[in-house]
């Protein structure tokens, strides 16, 4: 039914001129040191990594490169911050320091949305409407609940685990910081964090917030480092809980690292979310979940919707208007206002979609990319949608952590429903259609921990997020996600 | 008197078939338009479009041939201290007063458009709204403005509504017809693109939200169903189908967010006059200074422009 | 006035898709009483047996997690009734394994109190557990339990009946199918128990039953691909530790029992079943 004769025309006449958000009101220092027992320590071994900006790749500024002993310094200021002030705090006291926290991140939401695009490449719209608000959000949240522990766990008594070490990705730096400190503080845990290599300026940021919010010395600690720092946290003897979103090549890694040990673990890991749309859905904003099901942060989100599965009847109509709808979505510098898709977080990471782009056009698939133009400089990925793929292939089986799309058909629901839970993965799902009681009968079915339904891609503190399967174990957010920071006692 | 045939290519569409619209997911759509920042020389070009496109109205009780030539009079000068400023769409006014427009229009190429069809209520027999818009084609406007009879709509008279949209259309002659649906009456999004898909099929050259006496007028969500509309009508038909907002938009900011709509949504051939019109009173106004402060890098005061 | 009458000696099989089949190894072990004599050949199960196991409970799933509370909650008193039809038999087989009267007719009636005790969760533990959540946007957003899938038990090797039970019940409660290697020291009761589900309108492939070494068929339990939990109950630090690894290949959750005293009340709570429990939170509009 796509006809050149009525195709919608985007890329002439009037356009938008660039609107980029100033740096002027922002400080970035050209090196960070760790964040240990409340001040910024010089690493011991005097080892430095650059943190680029995947936009134009250039260096931001040079981050400490924490060692075991490092570590260890951050472990020891978390239990003596332990034992010593925070777990004799009353909850009513734990509180205050998270409101106050989430105020002055409120204060400076501004500079940390540049910051974090800056750093990582992602849309300032989303840095200052979504990540920003949304984390500063979770403090809050969280806040309300570090003196009313008990009324989450009838007949139990809730009790804090100790140190817990967080380690976290680079596709939503603040929030992911946010989503494990703040429920961990609630709970009267300390902490040793460690932000992910391409992304720690904004943890650094969050830690001048913790100083200047007065929470006492070494209740959290951040060390910034790769895979060995990370390693060294989950290694510690004396850390007893370790929280940690990424790959699940990853986590499970670190499964078999805590194997034999005592500590507690919440892992949220991958996903390959199947997003279903049926004939009988409002399509128009269907498009638009799937628009934001894949596209929202370059792809680069765990529970992204990157199969699509579409109904038969409608999936000439599906394509073609999300088709349209691509060639309106602006690529680009990541500080204009008006950009929808930003940069790819690193070089490897756009390594990896490439590879998935060639395995893709390799099996078959027919690719089809928007007519956008995109800078010379920086990493950068046109949205990209695959047609004519099917369930065994590798683009439909793996996570490409892009924006990146796989577009199947079903004809029945329950074709649709075996399609969407035949994957290793269990994060998240979306399902479209105005029928109340196949909404319902599809989001009990599909094997996910978040189903969106007529929605996609939202978030709230209040919300539980995880996944089944192979996505993870454990919840963070919402009353759900306290479980994870505390051991409840008859 | 005849009601007028319905022509043989017109037919009436499967209504159990009209796209469904999510009112939540449009609001949020709606609203993403708003987070667009339009700045400078791209601020300039918006504004002079919205300009060209405003159907500058009065239709208020009181209207007189004196207050009607005055609105002439802006249309044509909208503010002479500024060089090469486009001249709006069209002056809108009640039929008894298409010829005092006329005439005061003279040849300046800004086309008069006249309410029809017992504006705004549109309670009237039908012979009563086809003879008054024959006087107001025949007087000399160049477009009809007709509402829909929401009372038919809602009770589930398609075919009522649709014959008499059809019926008009045929009495427009060389005059387009816009099609108000009078959104702020019919409650819901999915009854906005049904009534949408109905006035387009029976012959509609323009659909348009309001009369502007209702409330709530103009919205961008109901804009963006509509649009959709026109989207799907012409991936089926290839037929172009113009779109007025009326109601509610004083403001540049807010008109300029609607082009941002309607760029994103039908793209660059809908956006001239001749597709994409604004109904609207104090808009020029605002919009005027907007341009004087993009000259002259300052805020502007009414007192400087003129009230007709 | 009668002769002495040659009993007929109780064959115990596996429990295998609501089946008593042989293991398919065809492997067997003496199960001795104290004096030395045989009280019966145990199969000795075989990763195959698990392997046929696994397949039954992940094809028994879909049905029984999708049956209702009520449901589930009647056939688990169901159960309870039959085991206190049973009772003494139980209590023999108890015996027969070494334990004294008076602690056997305890345990069995423990382990009737406790099916009763899950019995009557099911239709409330969700309502404990669900929330829903006031998100700041125009959507309907709630969490709710659902059952994680197939999940494997190494039962508690010195609690026979009580530790076996207690183990099965928060499961299957939960919506969950099983597959269980009971006690290798004290497997009697295990086998009449599934004799027990077998006559309480359990579906087959609910609950699996196995007995065996479980040395040989721990890594099995902890690594199949198709397992979504594993439970186990006994072992020391170098067990724990080999059964985290092996889960770790599909990450399984791993829920450690150890040093339970199984007759204690603390050994029943819904925490319990909620182990075996995955939340799904939901989002939908607000709208017209």
């Amino acid at each position: 039914m796509s006809t050149d004769s009525t195709k919608l025309a985007f890329n002439d006449g009037w356009q938008y001129a660039p609107a980029p958000e100033s740096t002027d009101h922002i400080q970035i220092d050209d090196h960070y040191g760790l964040f240990i027992n409340g001040e910024f320590v010089a690493p011991e071994i005097d080892r430095y990594f650059e943190s680029i900006n995947p936009a134009t790749e250039k260096p931001l500024s040079n981050i400490a490169l924490a060692s075991e002993k490092d570590v260890d310094r951050a472990v020891k200021a978390a239990r003596k911050a332990y034992t010593g002030v925070w777990s004799k705090m009353s909850g009513a006291d734990r509180g205050k320091y998270l409101f106050r926290i989430a105020r002055i991140m409120q204060e400076r939401a501004r500079e940390f949305a540049t910051i974090e695009s800056l750093d990582g490449g992602k849309p300032i719209r989303e840095s200052r409407d979504i990540d920003i608000p949304l984390a500063a959000a979770h403090f809050f949240y969280y806040a309300g609940w570090a003196d009313k522990l008990e009324y989450a766990f009838p007949a139990r008594t809730p009790v804090s685990l100790g140190v817990v070490g967080q380690i976290i990705p680079w596709n939503f730096p603040l929030l992911m910081a946010a989503w494990k400190i703040a429920p961990a503080l609630a709970c009267g845990n300390t902490v040793v964090l460690k932000p992910a290599e391409t992304t720690s300026l904004t943890a650094m940021k969050l830690a001048e917030v913790f100083r200047d919010a007065g929470l006492p010395p070494g209740v959290v600690n951040i060390v910034t480092g790769a895979g060995p720092t990370g390693a060294a946290i989950v290694n510690h003897l004396d850390v007893n809980k370790v929280a940690f979103t990424g790959s699940t090549e990853v986590g499970k890694i670190i499964q078999r690292s805590l194997a034999g040990t005592d500590k507690k673990y919440t892992l949220e890991l991958g996903g390959k979310a199947a997003n279903i749309i049926f004939a009988d859905a409002a399509i128009d904003e269907a498009v638009e979940g799937i628009v934001n099901g894949i596209f929202f942060n370059q792809g680069h989100v765990c529970c992204a919707g990157s199969r699509l599965l579409v109904q038969e009847s409608v999936a000439d109509e599906v394509v073609r208007k999300l088709r349209d709808r691509m060639e309106t979505l602006i690529i680009g510098d990541p500080l204009d206002k008006n950009t929808d898709i930003g940069a790819i977080n690193s070089a490897g990471q756009l390594e990896t979609i490439e590879s998935y782009l060639s395995i893709g056009q390799a099996e078959g698939a027919e690719m089809y990319q928007s007519d956008c133009s995109v800078p010379d400089q920086g990493y950068w990925c046109r949205p990209t949608i695959f047609t004519g793929v099917s369930q065994s292939n590798r683009i439909v089986q793996e996570e490409i952590f892009g924006p990146v799309l796989a577009i199947q058909t079903f004809r029945t629901l329950e074709e649709g429903l075996t399609k969407a839970n035949n994957t290793p993965y269990g994060l998240s799902g979306g399902v479209w259609t105005d029928k109340g009681s196949k909404v319902f009968k599809m989001t009990q079915k599909i094997r996910a921990g978040v189903i969106w339904a007529n929605t996609f891609n939202k978030f709230d503190p209040t919300s539980p997020f995880g996944g089944y399967k192979e996505s993870g174990v454990g919840r963070e957010g919402g009353m759900h996600g306290l479980g994870a920071y505390l051991k409840l006692e008859a | 008197m005849s009601i007028a045939a319905v022509p043989n290519d017109v037919r009436m569409p499967d209504m159990s078939q009209v796209a469904l619209v999510d009112e939540v997911g449009v609001k949020e759509r709606a609203a993403r338009f708003q987070t667009r920042s339009i700045k400078k020389e791209s601020k300039i070009e918006a504004l002079q479009m919205v300009l060209s496109m405003i159907d500058l109205t009065t239709l208020e009780g009181m209207d007189t041939p004196g207050k009607v030539k005055q609105l002439c009079q802006k249309a044509i000068h909208l503010h002479d201290a500024v060089p090469d400023l486009p001249h709006v769409a069209a002056v809108c006014v009640y039929p008894t007063m298409v010829g005092v427009a006329k005439k005061a229009l003279g040849d300046h190429n800004i086309n008069v458009a006249s309410v029809a069809t017992a504006f705004p209520s549109g309670m009237a027999p039908r012979q009563i709204k086809l003879e008054e818009t024959r006087i107001a084609v025949d007087d000399g406007a160049d477009e009809i403005d007709m509402v829909i009879s929401r009372g038919a709509f809602l009770q589930g008279e398609y075919g009522f509504v649709f014959d008499e949209i059809a019926a008009i259309k045929e009495a427009c002659g060389k005059a387009h017809l816009k099609v108000i649906l009078e959104t702020g009456e019919l409650g819901t999004l999915d009854r906005v693109r049904r009534a949408s898909v109905l006035a387009m099929h029976a012959g509609a050259d323009f659909i348009k939200t309001s009369t502007g006496k209702i409330q709530p007028a103009a919205t961008l969500p109901v804009t963006l169903v509509m649009l959709q509309a026109i989207r799907d009508f012409y991936y089926e038909t290839g037929k172009m189908i113009g779109m007025k907002p009326a109601g509610g938009i004083s403001n540049s900011k807010l008109a300029i967010h609607y082009l941002v709509m309607l760029r994103e949504t039908l793209g660059s051939a809908w956006m001239t006059p001749e597709w994409y019109r604004f109904g609207a009173s104090s808009l020029a106004n605002d919009v005027l200074m907007q341009l004087q402060k993009q000259a002259t890098g300052v805020y502007q005061s009414a007192d400087y422009f003129s009230k007709d | 006035m009668a002769e002495t009458r040659i009993p007929v000696a109780k064959t115990y099989k596996i429990y295998l898709g609501g089946k008593f089949p042989r293991t398919e190894s065809g492997r067997y072990f003496p199960l001795n009483a104290a004096d030395g004599t045989v009280i019966a050949n145990m199969c000795r199960g075989s990763r195959k047996d698990f392997r046929n196991s696994v397949v039954a409970a992940r094809s028994a799933f879909a049905g029984w997690s999708a049956s209702t509370a009520y449901l589930r909650g009647q056939i688990l008193y169901r159960i309870a009734e039959m085991l206190e039809g049973r009772n003494e038999q139980f209590v023999s087989e108890l015996v027969l394994q070494g334990i004294s009267k008076r602690k056997a007719v305890k345990e069995v009636e423990a382990s009737i109190d406790r099916l009763i005790y899950y019995a009557g969760w099911s239709d409330k533990y969700q309502q404990i557990f669900s929330s829903v959540n006031p998100v700041s946007s125009s959507h309907f957003n709630f969490s709710v339990l659902e059952p994680t899938g197939v999940v494997g038990i190494l039962a508690p090797e010195n609690s026979s009946l009580l530790g076996l039970v207690s183990n099965i019940a928060p499961v299957i409660v939960g919506g969950n199918t099983c597959v269980v290697l009971a006690s290798e020291s004290l497997p009697l009761c295990a086998i009449s128990f599934a004799e027990v589900l077998h006559a309480s309108d359990v579906p087959g492939g609910v609950v699996n039953l196995l007995t065996g070494f479980k040395d040989e068929l721990r890594d099995q339990f902890a690594s199949h691909m198709d397992v979504n939990a594993v439970v186990f109950c006994d072992g020391d630090a170098e067990i724990s530790k080999i059964i985290q690894e092996k889960a770790a290949d599909n990450v399984k959750h791993v829920i450690s029992r150890r040093d339970q005293d199984w007759s204690s009340e603390m050994s029943q709570n819904p925490y319990l079943i909620s182990e075996t429990q995955e939340t799904k939170t939901t989002w939908h509009p607000i709208g017209s």
